[in-house]
């Protein structure tokens, strides 16, 4: 068994059983559910939006290539520095190299998936740069020096009192229990970072082809913050963000908030376009947008699973998901946990390695119903299973599903292994769930159905 | 070869290869266009005849037809939001209205920036004035008591303000503050997103402004146990005064 599907057993048994995470997540996420629903309500039709969007991704993923350039394009054309990145080392280096030249000092970041993936605070905390986290949650999981929990609510795992404790501990402020007190102890913190800080970091929601603009959707206002003030600029963003027009945004942006958070629409949903244009008052004097490939092309070449790449990161599929709930976000060992990070993880970081994020799933189908761009996300599942095996056939399992499809196809077996069962399955008992049971994995925790008495071929033969 | 081309180069790889249209989750032949020449390495051209904005009307929560409907449905989301909208009955009434905000909060410094309804309203307060424009220092601009900006236009279905650096007075003026105000008026009253993205082609087509931005309430978080909190790191509170004539 590989190191990581050993951490991830114990994690997920681990976390299963503990009722005080379990209490956590069930009240953050029933206060979810019921405002999500209100806000699907509001919808006209949520089945034919869900549809369009769809339809929408698919149509910017089918000429991905010409979306880029316009959105490039145009970028460059007010005075934006775009950067391409093939993998995570290139867009580290590249954003080093930024930070080198401006000779910065302080770094403030608003939420980014893409810079979790690449461990960009990793690399510039190394070069001895400070890196702050500006959105509260990402503020709390770094100073706790933890990987985000869920990538919409990056603290969900903790509690008002925890995160006091925190702040006592990291910050010196007084010990409250009042949210937002809390919030205000992080909003003096950060304020001046804001001020002090040489280059601002962001993520993206969106990349607008049609105008050559990057799309950010946000509650707190520090991406807004970020993006008004450090003399430099700087958004990294993976190259699936692509929207082809800009009035796409009418259906998304409610469509990612009412997934995503329940809400109508977020708080702030900007849209940047360049740096600091002739007759305008503030904003970066450098604007630069990197580009992040990571194999995101594989992902793409593989037609079947593409729409995995439609994916706006509203984390809906990870509020529904049984096993997310129950294993929780740091189980996965990913960037991207849920049902969308297990289909995508085993692209973006090998196959062998991550294939058993697609076994631990009950294919309930909660995630694909969910999902507002209606990925396929529990047949992708499915298909890294098969794919897993094509690759690496496991021998045993082929073995027993050969003669398993030998005594199915012949009767005369049948009826002889059918027998057996009946004789050998009181028996079972005796080994059940223990080490000599080689069905225990399942066993453990479950009961086998006991063999019917009578088939239905005898009952009807019998019938009166 | 450059980075750039080797990415564009395995997209256009990657794209010879169909993908079944979402919806029909089957085999990609089913819904593949033979007429498009994907095997010989173009991908589809973009298309401008279908876009989601021209029908979303429909599928986006209802908008009244009337403008008295509009209105009304601003002023509900805009109770939800803990927004405080204030309909004036002209222009003349803002700077009252702003006036009256000012005494009661104790305000001692406003930031503003130049414009048809903002100049008269922060005059009138007799208050000192950090003028955007004027290249304002950063910390004076966060120890103003609130930011009086104008917008491009207000949302009847989202109970948002459209602003962008031009409208708004740069990107600070609207979120350092801790209270941010918007003068308006009732015209400047759109039906929905779709209205609201249109405006902007329409304005701006020609030379985009480097912000723009869809305000809706005041800044606010979720992220401790998710219970709301007002004024995470922007404006803790969202004032709209909104004149009729």
């Amino acid at each position: 068994m590989s190191e990581i599907l050993k951490q991830f057993k114990i994690q997920a048994t681990k976390v299963a059983s503990d009722l005080r995470h379990r209490a956590l997540i069930q009240t953050a996420l029933g206060k979810y559910e019921v405002q999500r629903d209100r806000r699907k309500a509001a919808f006209q039709s949520w089945e034919e939006a869900r549809q369009v969007a769809a339809e929408t991704k698919w149509e910017a993923m089918q000429s991905l290539d010409q979306h880029l350039i316009s959105f490039v394009s145009k970028l460059e054309a007010r005075g934006t520095h775009v950067h391409w990145a093939s993998n995570g080392i290139q867009a580290r280096d590249i954003i080093l190299n930024i930070i080198r030249e401006k000779k910065a000092r302080c770094i403030i970041k608003s939420k980014a998936m893409t810079a979790e993936e690449i461990h960009l605070n990793e690399a510039m905390e190394k070069e001895g740069y400070e890196v702050v986290e500006s959105d509260l949650g990402e503020f709390i999981v770094q100073l706790r020096k933890e990987a985000p929990y869920h990538i919409v609510f990056p603290a969900m795992h903790l509690t008002r009192d925890e995160i006091s404790d925190l702040f006592h501990r990291e910050l010196g402020s007084a010990q409250t229990s009042d949210p937002e007190e809390l919030t205000m102890i992080a909003r003096r913190a950060l304020r001046k970072k804001y001020i002090t800080a040489d280059i601002g970091i962001t993520g993206a929601n969106f990349a607008i082809a049609e105008t050559g603009m990057v799309s950010i959707t946000e509650n707190e206002g520090n991406a807004r913050l970020t993006a008004a003030l450090p003399k430099t600029m700087i958004s990294l963003l993976g190259i699936e963000k692509v929207l082809p027009r800009m009035a796409d945004l009418a259906l998304f942006l409610p469509m990612l908030a009412t997934a995503g958070a329940g809400q109508p629409i977020t708080c702030y949903n900007s849209l940047y376009g360049g740096p600091r244009r002739p007759g305008e008052v503030d904003g970066p004097e450098e604007y630069h947008v990197v580009l992040l490939d990571n194999r995101r092309t594989e992902l793409l070449a593989d037609a079947e699973q593409r729409d995995a790449l439609h994916c706006i990161r509203c984390g809906a599929c990870l509020n529904v998901c049984p096993i997310y709930r129950n294993v929780g976000g740091h189980t996965y060992g990913t960037t991207y946990s849920g049902p969308i990070g297990s289909v995508i993880t085993p692209h973006l970081r090998g196959l062998q390695d991550w294939k058993h994020l697609s076994s631990a799933s009950s294919l309930c189908g909660a995630c694909t119903e969910t999902c507002p761009v209606k990925i396929n996300l529990h047949h992708h599942l499915l298909h890294n299973r098969r794919n897993a095996a094509v690759q690496n056939p496991n021998r045993l399992e082929q073995l027993a599903f050969r003669i398993f499809g030998r005594v199915m196809n012949s009767l005369a077996t049948y009826r002889v292994m059918r027998t057996a069962a009946r004789w050998l399955h009181p028996l079972h008992g005796l080994v059940k769930g223990g080490p000599l049971d080689p069905a225990r994995a399942w066993t453990k925790t479950r009961e086998l159905a006991p063999v019917a008495p009578k088939t239905f071929r005898e009952q009807w033969k019998n019938r009166t | 070869m450059s980075e750039r081309e080797k990415i564009l180069g395995r997209i256009r790889e990657a794209l010879k290869n169909p993908a079944p249209k979402p919806g029909s989750h089957g085999s990609a032949d089913h819904n593949h266009d033979p007429n498009h020449s994907h095997a010989h390495g173009t991908t589809t051209p973009i298309s401008t005849t279908r876009t989601a904005a021209a029908n979303a009307r429909t599928w986006l929560p209802p908008v009244p037809e009337t403008a008295e409907g509009q209105l009304a449905l601003f002023t509900t989301h805009s109770a939800d939001l803990k927004t405080d909208f204030q309909l004036l009955p002209s222009t003349d009434a803002l700077a009252s209205a702003l006036k009256n905000l000012a005494t009661e909060l104790g305000w001692k410094r406003v930031a503003t920036h130049r414009g048809l309804l903002t100049t008269p309203a922060t005059e009138a307060l007799g208050l000192p004035l950090l003028q955007a424009e004027a290249g304002y220092d950063v910390n004076a601009m966060e120890g103003c008591d609130a930011g009086v900006t104008e917008c491009d236009a207000l949302v009847a279905q989202t109970g948002s303000v459209v602003l962008t650096s031009r409208s708004g007075g740069g990107r600070a003026l609207s979120v350092l503050p801790p209270h941010h105000v918007v003068l308006a008026r009732r015209s400047q009253l759109l039906r929905d997103l779709p209205d609201a993205f249109a405006l902007l082609q329409e304005k701006y087509g020609q030379d985009y402004p480097s912000f723009m931005t869809l305000i809706t309430g005041p800044s606010r978080t979720g992220d401790i146990e998710r219970i709301l909190v007002l004024g995470a790191h922007g404006p803790k509170k969202l004032t709209i005064l909104c004149a009729e004539y």
